[in-house]
């Protein structure tokens, strides 16, 4: 057995590293407030305290640490991005999420398993070329592969030219990759608390106080919880699903629709499928988890809500279509289904960055594809916290750039995929 | 276990004169008719059913019930199936999943040993160094996971699906579910009753509710028959409602069926989950609850063992161990954990057949067989506080360890919908504090224990549900019997053994001091807690370990029970197969009125959208051959196209032409009656997002034409927007109703004149982009002049009705001139050649019309339309891409394929959007986006092909092909 084990089984009482520290009450003030302690939330905190030493800093959930989209989420990690702007961002998180175990000491099971985007129509053979062609030229690995390769590479996928809408071709990126979602937050949330930093669970956000305001957005000073008020002197929100209403707690509007985004798992099965597969067309993907679990999902419900109720017709839909894909399932059997709120942008792309607001910041517009941002967001959301500067790596993500046209079209390349 | 078959009236589930043989593990069994796998196993003396997820250790039946994890075999290419529900059948081969080795000698075994040394999360605590170790130990890891197999060759079958509607639903058939129906269906509800087991009755058919054991017999009998005859009530036995969803949404699974119930009301008469005793060793064969004993005798006449020892903290206990004596097993003793003797009949009972009963003890441990593969005896200790027991105990020697010490709600369903629990101390239980609209519950789900309250409680769920589905009901029922819900719950059944293996989650081999550790660490949030130790994530989803884990969690953190609160449970309540939920696969496809004529001519279909339509026509080994020829006859002679899944929408009022002024960029207003006019829809952003022809038919009539995969969208859009303006207009998607061609070529007219003659096809009649409507062979059509492959072109559309008459007409009268049909890879090549753009191939989501060169589609004078100040803001600041022609620099070099992108300096500027070789003009052609300052024509810009390799090209402005359009004006 591996060395750590040995350690822990030698040890007569069990290692009690309290991962996460008992937490104070609330303080009446912190440097930073981070509202949201998901992955991005929890990342800041993270790297707000290892890089840049600020320490002074408040992560407050209203619910449990993590227990957002974090915990739902099906945890595809990918960086075949369309637009140059998608690409070098994503591209970043895939590097710092390969070493994330050694950085937290824990293992995140980071499993690279190679990704496939299947292809159905020659509309979506075009799309594929170009994310391949625009991955290749940032030196990530990305190949349209026609049905002969991908025989090879995941032979029990049904090629079949019989099937109501046979796979032509498929973009594979070979860094596409799944990690444990939980560990993730944890990782982030422990090294934050060890080094210093407050999260506060069970602590919601009321209203945020601001001065100044009058025709401007005015000038944070702190925020109203539930537990009590907190002064500031910057503020970031991270709450994915409640984007916007947290976002009007300081007057903002944002272009975003609360859309809810369902996932299942299958019991545990011994493994058969290395891959991660996605289908645009049929609206599925499917991974399989180390535990053996099928992970599997869609495309979001067809209605906003902030809500997050599960479906029947979801399911009934998903599996009609993966049975199209792996007709041998049938007899396979779902564990569990759940779902999420997510925060949906007309461009598939994340806000991120300064706000009309003075020390008010955003990260938001995660969608169904922000768990693979989280290390990047941590580290540029907290460079900017602490610098003051936007990090040219997210400046394209302004929130003005639907005020002056500037989407960027991320659709074709985020919608399924997550 | 050394077992055998009790006499008759126990087994009421079997035929004995129905013998059935099946193979398990390599070895032939027999069970009659009405066994599950696992009764018949027992019968046979077989207790071990499978091995544990983590330690491999053996494990046996535990419910009986189908209820937990312990009893998943696999079946052929079924995995994870369990063994106490799933009836035996001839021939049926069974083997044991998550093996190394076999059943009986499980190498994998080794890993209960080291069990030290996986503490709990332990995955997270190693295996990642150095960097990239994972990678390899992950291949391990995963090879241990996973419970049954998959057979990739396995086939796919195709379930029906069946919908069924209802006043009330009862979900459950015991006492309250029974009740309950009756209730209902007395104030003239339409009833459904599911029920999971195959036989109605719940516990009335196993528990022991009086000391002769007669009157769970007695109530059904009463019961039962009058459900049976009652035609307002439907029995669904053997069926799960596996889910609830909004609105009384429910899926009921009966073998291969799933129903999908809509109700009025629901009543919830599941019942609860009898919950495990923990002590070391509580995971042997051989450990089983109360119910499982007495199921297994009442049941399938199994006897359960020869000698056991019965821990109990509730007359249940009791009422087990007079079961297990009248079927012949010698009870060595009863340990009730109760500090006073619980008085009832029950326990009088007990003591008077002389068992030794022991008053404030557990069993504190079972002590194994070798190999772990059954109990050899029990230590009985005295409790000395919360979780703790005396050092000195008594060992009685037995094979069976019977458990009672309390019960959960089987709220699965309630949890779906909304319902809210709260832990009360006095009672050591969940109880409901707040249900949702329209859903009752009943029975012992609701924390009725005392089997009068139970029925009572049934009839007054009945009654509220029928009042709620909106039945005239009479006065409410009152509730006379003490609901019996104290002494029922022990407060604390946790004994933890310093030496541990005193599970918590038997699904997920999870102990005492993996939930303190998992807290310890920090994971102190009962969400966090399950999540880092994953107890409840196991195939049985928490149904034994969520109570315990969370009165551990709540003690560990000094909060009360009820602060701590509990997971909740997700869909589905059962295990549902991906064939039950997917059904048939049920994908439209949508086929032209001409689609066999296609057929016939030998065309090479492709979907299009949920649309088939030809691509070719020929073998596939000559596609090219084939595509090329096509072409050419369009040039030189005449082709007919099928253009029948082109969206027609029509759209009438006085505010017609207001309306497509307002949803589309061009200038409507004037358009003269007969005339056809370009159509580009922009959404609020000025991208574009469809386009078509609008032809004139009346001032207040105009047929509109959309892309065959953007119409849907198109219909949506245009409802959206008027239900804000609300003009006088009315608009139709007739796609469906219509079906067309395309004749185009330069015999187009001789050909059409041969079958039209109501319509004066002359140039000067019937000019360019004009709209006539006229038969053909009969046919009323609508015939358009436009051509979108640069020809002299008629559209003609026609009712769907008459298509294969319009093609065989045409068809007919083409043929002097050399008429053939085309596909649509031949239409792309041509209207390529003429530079029309493709939405969708040739635009991407972002494409404004400025981009795409359409600025000549946008009308400048009128006030408004959809995308009117996008288009004129980003007109101002400057666009940063232009759509152009271009041919290549170096004909010689290979054609680039579409999506290659656009270089300069390293920089991508854009990528190519068609691209195609022209045989008319005899070189490579295509569009591509560059960047604006690359985009007048001349302009030489680079592609960056296959293998990196760049070349040149030359903005070159379309058409390629007879860019005076002199053709199509003929
Ligand atoms: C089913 C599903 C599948 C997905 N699959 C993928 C995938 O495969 N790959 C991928 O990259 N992404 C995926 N996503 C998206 C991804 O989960 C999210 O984008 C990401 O987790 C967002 O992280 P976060 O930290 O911003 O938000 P969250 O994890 O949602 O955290 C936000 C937190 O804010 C808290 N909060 C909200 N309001 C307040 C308030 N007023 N005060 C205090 N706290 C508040 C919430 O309690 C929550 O814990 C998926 C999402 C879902 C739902």
């Amino acid at each position: 057995m591996v060395f750590a084990l040995l350690k822990y089984g030698l040890n007569r009482h069990y290692p009690r590293v309290h991962q996460f520290p008992k937490p104070r009450d609330l303080r009446p003030s912190y440097d930073v407030v981070i509202i949201g302690g998901g992955g991005h939330g929890l990342a800041t905190a993270y790297y707000l305290a290892r890089d840049w030493g600020i320490t002074n800093v408040a992560v407050l959930d209203k619910g449990y640490l993590g227990g957002g989209n974090t915990a739902r989420n099906t945890a595809i990690i990918r960086s075949n991005y369309l637009t140059p702007e998608g690409v070098r961002f994503y591209d970043e998180s895939v590097r710092l999420y390969k070493d994330l175990s050694n950085d937290f000491d824990m293992n995140i099971m980071y499993s690279e398993r190679g990704h496939f985007t299947l292809a159905h129509t020659d509309a979506a053979i075009r799309t594929m070329r170009w994310r391949a062609e625009v991955n290749k030229h940032f030196g990530i690995e990305s190949e349209l592969i026609f049905n002969d390769d991908i025989a090879k590479l995941c032979p029990q996928l049904n090629l079949s030219d019989k099937a109501r809408y046979p796979v032509l071709g498929a973009l594979y990126h070979v860094p596409g990759s799944i990690a444990r979602h939980d560990a993730v937050a944890w990782g982030y949330g422990a090294g934050a608390a060890m080094r210093g930093v407050d999260i506060h669970q069970r602590t919601e956000v009321l209203s945020v106080t601001r001065e100044g305001v009058n025709g401007t957005g005015g000038r944070v000073t702190g925020v109203l919880t539930n537990r009590g008020p907190i002064a500031c002197k910057k503020v970031i929100q991270a709450v994915a699903g409640a984007s916007g209403q947290v976002a009007a707690m300081v007057g903002m509007r944002l272009p975003i629709r609360t859309i809810p985004l369902q996932a299942c798992v299958s019991q545990p099965l011994k493994p058969f499928l290395d891959k991660i597969i996605v289908s645009g067309s049929l609206h599925v993907y499917i991974s399989q988890s180390s535990r053996g679990e099928l992970v599997m999902g869609g495309s979001t419900d067809p209605y906003s809500l902030y809500g997050t109720r599960s479906t029947l017709d979801f399911k009934e839909g998903l599996m009609a279509h993966m049975l199209e894909l792996f007709p041998f399932l049938g007899n396979v059997k779902i564990l569990r289904q759940w779902a999420g709120m997510t925060d949906m942008t007309p461009d598939f792309a994340p806000i991120m960055g300064e706000t009309q607001i003075e020390n008010y910041y955003i990260d938001a517009g995660w969608g169904t594809w922000g768990f693979k941002a989280t290390p990047v967001c941590g580290k540029r959301n907290a460079e900017m916290l602490a610098t003051g500067r936007v990090p040219e790596l997210i400046q394209g993500f302004t929130y003005r750039r639907f005020h002056d046209y500037n989407q960027l079209g991320e659709k074709g390349a985020a919608s399924v995929g997550h | 276990m050394m077992a055998s078959r009790l006499p008759a009236p126990a087994g009421v589930l079997i035929d004995r004169s129905k013998p059935i043989t099946f193979n398990f593990c390599g070895q032939d069994y027999t069970g009659f008719q009405g066994d599950t796998i696992a009764s018949a196993l027992a019968a046979n003396g077989v207790g071990m059913l499978s091995r544990s997820f983590k330690y491999h250790r053996p494990r046996g039946l535990m419910t009986a019930a189908g209820q937990d994890a312990n009893t998943l075999v696999q079946i052929g290419d079924e995995p994870n199936v369990l063994a106490d529900l799933r009836a035996i059948e001839a021939g049926l081969a069974i083997t044991a999943q998550n093996v190394f080795g076999s059943l009986a000698n499980d190498y994998a075994n080794v890993l209960d040993g080291l069990g030290r040394f996986l503490p709990v999360g332990f995955y997270y605590k190693t295996f990642f160094r150095p960097k990239g170790a994972w990678r390899y130990w992950e291949k391990l890891i995963r090879a241990l996971a996973g419970l049954g197999k998959v057979d990739v060759g396995a086939h796919h079958g195709y379930y029906d699906k069946q919908y069924l509607f209802c006043d009330v639903a009862v979900v459950g058939g015991g006492a309250a579910g029974l009740a309950a129906a009756q209730a209902a269906a007395a104030a003239g509800a339409d009833v459904i009753l599911i029920e999971e087991n195959v036989r109605l009755g719940g516990a009335l058919n196993y528990a022991r509710f009086d000391v002769e054991g007669r009157r769970g017999r007695g109530l059904r009998a009463d019961l039962v028959p009058r459900i049976e005859a009652d035609q307002n009530i439907r029995v669904l036995t053997g069926a799960f409602a596996n889910g609830w969803f909004a609105d009384h949404w429910i899926p009921v699974i009966q073998g291969n069926r799933m129903y999908k119930l809509r109700a009025g009301a629901v009543v919830i008469a599941s019942g609860s989950y009898e919950q495990p005793l923990v002590f070391r060793n509580n995971d042997l064969p051989g450990v089983m609850f109360s119910s499982a004993a007495q199921r297994l005798i009442k049941l399938y006449g199994v006897k359960p063992g020869t000698r056991a020892v019965v821990a109990t903290a509730n007359a249940d206990g009791y009422g087990a161990a007079l079961d297990l004596l009248d079927a012949g097993v010698d009870v060595a003793c009863i340990a009730d954990l109760r500090p006073q003797r619980g008085d009832g009949p029950l326990a009088d009972a007990v003591r008077d057949r002389g068992v030794p009963i022991v008053q404030g003890a557990t069993v504190s441990e079972a002590i194994p067989q070798k190999g772990n593969l059954g109990i050899e005896a029990a230590r009985v200790a005295k409790i000395t506080g919360q979780g703790t027991t005396a050092d000195v105990d008594d060992r009685f020697g037995c094979d069976l360890i019977v458990t009672a010490v309390g019960y959960n709600p089987t709220a699965n369903l309630i949890h779906h919908a909304g319902g809210t629990f709260v832990y009360n101390d006095d009672t050591a239980m969940f109880e409901l504090t707040a249900l949702p609209q329209g859903m009752q519950a009943a029975g012992s789900v609701n924390g009725s224990f005392d089997i009068d309250a139970v029925i009572e409680d049934g009839g007054k769920g009945g009654w509220s549900a029928a009042r709620n589905a909106g039945c005239k009901v009479g006065p409410m029922p009152t509730v006379r019997n003490d609901r019996g819900a104290f002494g029922v719950n022990h407060p604390w059944p946790i004994f933890p053994h310093p030496k541990g293996r005193d599970f918590i989650d038997f699904d997920e081999d999870l102990q005492v001091h993996d939930i303190l550790d998992a807290i310890a660490e920090g994971y102190d949030d009962v969400e966090l807690m399950k999540r880092f130790s994953t107890c409840g994530m196991g195939p049985s989803q928490g149904r034994h370990s969520s109570l315990n884990s969370v009165r551990l969690t709540a003690r560990a953190t000094g909060r009360s029970v009820t602060d701590t609160g509990t997971t909740t449970s997700r869909p589905p309540y059962a295990a549902e197969t991906f064939g039950v939920l997917a059904g048939r696969s049920f994908e439209p496809e949508r086929k032209t009125a001409m689609h066999h004529r296609h057929l016939e001519l030998g065309a090479r279909m492709m979907p299009a959208g949920q649309w088939w339509r030809p691509e070719y026509y020929g073998p596939p080994e000559r596609r090219s051959l084939s595509i090329r020829e096509e072409a050419a006859v369009v040039r030189e002679a005449v082709g007919i196209i099928d253009v029948s899944t082109l969206g027609g929408l029509e759209v009438c009022g006085p505010d017609a032409a207001e309306f497509l002024n307002r949803v589309y960029t061009f200038a409507y207003a004037k358009q003269p009656v007969g005339r056809a006019r370009y159509l580009l829809m922009t959404d609020q952003h000025g991208v574009i997002i469809d386009d078509g022809v609008a032809c004139r038919l009346h001032d207040h009539h105009f047929y509109v034409t959309a892309t065959t995969s953007g119409v849907g969208g198109v219909y949506q859009h245009m409802l959206f927007w008027n239900a804000q303006w609300r003009l006088q207009v009315n608009i139709t998607n007739a796609t469906a109703s219509w079906c067309g061609v395309n004749l185009a070529g330069p015999k187009a007219r001789d050909v059409l004149a041969a079958v039209c003659t109501d319509v004066d096809l002359s140039s000067a009649a019937f000019p360019y982009m004009a709209v006539r409507e006229g038969t053909i062979a009969g046919v009323p059509a609508r015939i358009i002049r436009i051509g979108f492959v640069g020809e002299l072109g008629y559209e003609i559309h026609a009712p769907a009705s008459q298509g294969e008459a319009l093609w065989d007409a045409l068809m007919v009268a083409g043929e002097p001139h050399g008429i053939r049909p085309f596909g649509i890879e031949a239409q792309r090549l041509l209207r390529l050649e003429k530079g029309h753009i493709i939405i969708g191939q040739d635009t991407d989501g972002l494409t404004n019309a400025i981009e795409a060169e359409m600025a000549w589609a946008i009308s400048r004078n009128k006030p408004y339309f959809v995308g009117k100040r996008a288009l004129a803001i980003q007109e101002k600041n400057g666009i940063k891409r232009k759509l152009v022609g271009f041919t290549l620099g170096n004909p010689a070099d290979p054609a680039p394929k579409e999506s290659h992108l656009v270089i300069r300096d390293g920089e991508i500027t854009g990528r190519t959007t068609s691209v195609n070789y022209s045989y008319a003009l005899g070189r490579t052609i295509g569009l591509a986006y560059v960047a604006t300052d690359q985009a007048e024509p001349g302009t030489a810009f680079q592609i960056r092909i296959e293998k990196g390799r760049m070349i040149d090209a030359v903005v070159t402005k379309p058409p390629f092909y007879d860019p005076d359009g002199r053709r199509q004006e003929l």
